[in-house]
């Protein structure tokens, strides 16, 4: 039997700072070839247009498992029948990448949490400080409730629901932050783990 | 089918959290059928179930969460060589996330932290492969920004086919949001 070899990029010039632009992923394994893609493949990528995501075609080699998390993806931060407002769950989603270190997802989420927001200028301190940026105090809740759950082992516990109450968080809010966080301990994982990021394209 | 979730966060049956997390339907039941497709899957491939269920019960003792870890040690896969996965857990223990970023400005950030290699006696009990299985889990686990494609030569030199390292990696990746939707939501719960 032949061993595989991973796939290596001495060449990438990689991104060495957390940025809002648009950065790429190269993977360290094989990813699906397009061609090789049948009905059960694209039914794990959910969207079609997954199909061009070397990341996804990666993770397409366990479909089932790929279909259902970008279900749970989804519904955590794309449904928007009350619960938080899109740009916390973002902005959730960013500082987790943050204390995680993914540079690739917190570039993704901030400029979501930026566009949503339109404090693009805030998003960025949150990057260039770190999670211990003060903002204002609805958003410092979120943020250091991310922070704590995002520590293994967890420190997540009654401060930090009391927090993001006093902060005015209701309890559907908060459900949604602390699924956005933990989703995000999920999706950094895999980002960090099978591949790298790659400069903007220019 | 129980949702284990709710379940371990002490979530009843028609409280106000059981109506709320009601109105995100998809990431309940997708949450649920994820631990079903990683942890009992109908076609496990190349990652046995038995290997499956000793990650997990290895991962779940690292985010010291008493009643995740009593299930995933309970699974048949972990029970029958679980004084090996407890010493692999002991010997493992940390706290994270740590880890370096590529040279440059964030490298005043590094955080050091250990780099785990099963114990010659454990790695006796559970075999080279797996072993090498728990020590990516114990990379993800807590210190994930150090992952390299060394790391993942390892396992494939060790015997994992890029399938099942995709498999290991969503398993990992899954716990770790699994353990701590029931510990926010047991806090939220008990507020």
């Amino acid at each position: 039997m032949t061993i595989a070899t991973v796939i290596l990029h001495p060449d990438n010039a990689e991104p060495k700072a957390f940025t809002q632009e648009e950065l790429g992923w190269a993977p360290w394994l094989p990813p699906l070839e397009e061609a090789e893609l049948t009905e059960r493949h694209y039914e794990g990528l959910v969207d079609r247009s997954r199909a061009k995501s070397p990341y996804f075609r990666l993770l397409a080699r366990e479909p089932e498992a790929l279909a259902a998390r970008t279900r749970t993806d989804k519904d955590i931060f794309y449904n928007t029948e009350g619960g938080l407002p899109r740009a916390e769950r973002e902005l959730a989603a960013t500082a987790v990448s943050r204390v995680n270190g993914c540079i690739f997802c917190a570039s993704v989420h901030a400029r979501f949490a930026a566009h949503h927001s339109k404090r693009g200028a805030e998003v960025q301190r949150l990057l260039d400080e770190g999670v211990s940026a003060r903002i204002d105090p609805r958003w410092d809740a979120v943020a250091a409730a991310a922070t704590a759950l995002t520590r293994t082992p967890s420190a997540f516990g009654a401060a930090e629901i009391a927090a993001l109450r006093a902060a005015g968080l209701a309890d559907d809010e908060i459900l949604d932050a602390v699924f956005a966080s933990a989703f995000f301990n999920w999706a950094n994982r895999l980002m960090l783990s099978l591949g790298e990021p790659t400069p903007p394209v220019k | 089918m129980t949702d284990l979730i709710d379940q371990w966060a002490g979530i009843a049956p028609g409280s106000k959290l059981d109506l709320l997390r009601a109105k995100r339907p998809q990431a309940r039941a997708s949450a649920q059928e994820s631990y079903r497709l990683l942890l009992h899957p109908d076609q496990p491939g190349e990652f046995s179930l038995e290997d499956r269920h000793a990650v997990a019960a290895f991962v779940a003792g690292l985010h010291e969460e008493p009643e995740t870890r009593a299930h995933y040690e309970a699974l048949p896969g972990a029970g029958a060589r679980l004084e090996a996965i407890r010493a692999a857990v002991a010997a493992g223990a940390a706290q994270g996330p740590y880890g370096a970023y590529p040279e440059g400005p964030l490298s005043a950030e590094n955080l050091d932290g250990p780099e785990f290699a099963v114990p010659a006696e454990v790695a006796a009990a559970l075999g080279a492969k797996l072993s090498r299985g728990l020590e990516h889990a114990h990379l993800l686990t807590f210190h994930p920004r150090d992952a390299d494609p060394a790391a993942l030569q390892r396992l494939l030199d060790a015997g994992w086919t890029p399938d099942s390292i995709v498999g290991l990696s969503q398993l990992v990746s899954f716990l770790a949001f699994q353990i701590r939707a029931v510990i926010g939501l047991r806090a939220l719960a008990a507020a």
